[in-house]
């Protein structure tokens, strides 16, 4: 028998405000533990939460983007559980009237396009975070998390491969990043997926019994456990036995999925709803003002970047996939650089110099209008293209003067003709050998008298002219 | 909803409460009249009236993303039963 894999998505996003939830404190990432906390934070008796105007905004902008019909009268919830990572006891949440439903995002894989729905997208309060030390055998609570903002996006049991779910993800993270509503970072723990996986004969449509797997920290993970787990589920069928609906962790180390204990397993949330937040009810105005505001996403610009700059599908993709990247791109054309040089710059030298830095797009250093004088440096014919790089990894950690170092360095390129020619006049007279072996049909030598005048004039001299004067003084 | 001991034990584990056989029986009368309450509450016919969930007309109280200093650690683990210089110790809850 075929079988098909079913999958559902809830994915946790912290947004990129200055400040918690419900109190002031900051969000900023790490601190010592307990630093970052309040009275309101850490559950004090006799305390108020009040909603971070700017979180409503992010989760406005967010559900617009994925399509999302934005509930206009919406409440916040309590989901009610003992466990030391909330002090209250409780979590806020929103079951019964999320700010947003009934999305839709389109993804695109290798076996065609295909769109996902979206069942929900809701806030809610993230959690502390809890290490437990041997030594004193009990547990540390560091509440430095608990009351940063989150969004939950739960999609429709819509994916069908590893492959569809990763799609999708990148598609989230991309669209959440131009918003600007968050940095998306997996390893920071600012996207988190929980996978919903079940299996049921192909051509069937009824759902077969799900689990739920945490603990997926990369996209690498998310997949390996999606082949695992479905393979796991089969197994279990085939043999005539039940698959049992429950939490499952992934062991990286262990490449496996296994149950978590019952204790921890334990869903009952009794939820009611919070009597501390008051509704939230959103004008049309309001709306209409975030919708002009929405900035133009990643599938918008690969559009335009086609269109409108004529470059290739490949390079508009690779740009794209980062919105620092996109934004640089953009300056660099602003100020002047031919569209398709600036993308084979950054293709090229500045991704390859954030990957062999282990860099993130965000915290480079230079900028696009250094980046867009050695661009046009190249084009006025005053550095080479060799050259040219040597000067982007000088400045590149420090966005240092193109034109001084330049200067500094003496490597303008030699447009000086009669020189060249002095020069290569000189190499063909003292390489016979090379001269003889080109005209006896060589390619490879003139390779190499081309090197001997780029070496006299220490690489400073325009290869194309370089290339004539030498073709020009060996035809005679 | 019938409250048998059953469901006081399965509320207590919620609750992470460790009842003694005298407070399970006294706790399963008290839950006892508060669901036979809430039974009673339950015969009023609330066709078409909306559920409420605040009593004061107050909607969308919000404020600025602006940082305020947190408060001083020490005075925050003050009030904690059993804390060290930077947490709050809790029974082993984690793995």
């Amino acid at each position: 028998m075929t079988w098909e894999t079913v999958i559902g998505l809830e994915t946790h996003v912290e947004l990129a405000t200055r400040t918690k939830i419900f109190c002031s404190c900051t969000t900023r990432f790490g601190g010592d533990p307990n630093t970052h906390c309040c009275p309101v934070c850490t559950g004090m008796p006799g305390t108020l939460p009040v909603l971070n105007k700017k979180v409503l905004e992010f989760a406005v902008k967010a559900g617009l983007a994925l399509n999302c019909d934005i509930t206009r009268y919406s409440k916040f919830d309590r989901k009610n559980y003992f466990y030391p990572d909330l002090p209250k006891a409780y979590q806020i949440s929103q079951l019964y009237l999320p700010i947003a439903r009934d999305g839709a995002v389109p993804i695109h894989t290798d076996a065609g396009d295909k769109t996902i729905r979206i069942h929900e997208l809701h806030m809610e309060e993230d959690a502390g975070k809890l290490v437990h030390d041997p030594w004193i055998d009990q547990t540390r609570a560091d509440y430095n998390r608990c009351g940063v903002p989150l969004i939950e996006i739960v999609t429709e049991p819509d994916f069908r491969t590893a492959g569809e779910v990763i799609a999708y993800l990148e598609k989230l993270k991309e669209t959440l990043q131009y918003l600007g509503v968050s940095d998306c970072k997996m390893q920071e723990g600012s996207l988190r997926c929980d996978v919903n996986l079940s299996v049921r004969p192909m051509g069937t449509d009824g759902l077969g019994t799900r689990t739920e797997m945490k603990n997926l920290n990369s996209f690498k993970a998310i997949a390996r456990a999606i082949d695992y787990e479905a393979k796991r589920q089969i197994e279990l069928i085939q043999e005539g036995k039940r698959v049992v609906q429950e939490t499952r962790r992934w062991d990286e180390n262990k490449d496996a999925t296994y149950a978590m204990r019952s204790k921890e397993n334990a869903q009952d949330y009794r939820y009611f709803p919070e009597p501390d937040l008051p509704p939230i009810e959103l004008s049309e105005e309001y709306l209409d003002g975030l919708r002009a505001a929405q900035p133009e996403l990643g599938e918008a610009k690969r559009a335009r970047y086609q269109a409108e700059y004529g470059l290739p599908e490949y390079d508009s993709q690779m740009i794209t996939s980062d919105s620092v990247l996109a934004r640089f791109f953009e300056d660099l054309v602003a100020l002047g650089a031919p569209p398709k040089q600036g993308a084979n710059w950054i293709m090229g030298e500045v991704l390859g110099a954030l990957s062999t830095r282990a860099m993130e797009p965000k915290d480079m250093k230079l900028t696009a209008p250094t980046l867009a004088r050695l661009i046009a440096l190249v084009g006025e014919g005053k550095l080479n293209r060799n050259t040219a790089v040597k000067v982007f990894e000088a400045v590149f950690d420090t966005d240092g003067g193109v034109d001084a170092y330049v200067k500094e360095h003496g490597l303008e390129q030699v447009n000086d003709d009669g020189l060249v020619r002095d020069i290569a006049a000189k190499v063909l007279e003292a390489n016979p050998q090379s001269v003889a072996d080109y005209k006896g049909g060589k390619e490879k030598a003139f390779g190499f008298l081309v090197g001997q005048v780029m070496r006299e004039l220490k690489g400073k001299a325009n290869p194309q002219s370089v290339n004539a004067i030498l073709k020009e003084l060996l035809g005679q | 909803m019938n409250i048998d001991t059953e469901m006081v034990d399965y509320i207590a584990e919620l609750s992470r409460l460790e009842l003694q056989t005298g407070e399970k029986q006294a706790m399963t009368a008290q839950l006892e009249q508060i669901i036979a309450y809430m039974n009673v509450l339950n015969k009023l016919d609330t066709t078409g009236v909306e559920p409420m969930s605040h009593v004061f007309p107050v909607k969308n109280v919000l404020r600025e993303d602006e940082v305020v200093p947190s408060q001083d650690r020490a005075e925050l683990l003050a009030g904690a039963p059993v804390p060290d210089e930077e947490a709050f110790l809790v029974p082993k809850a984690v793995d």
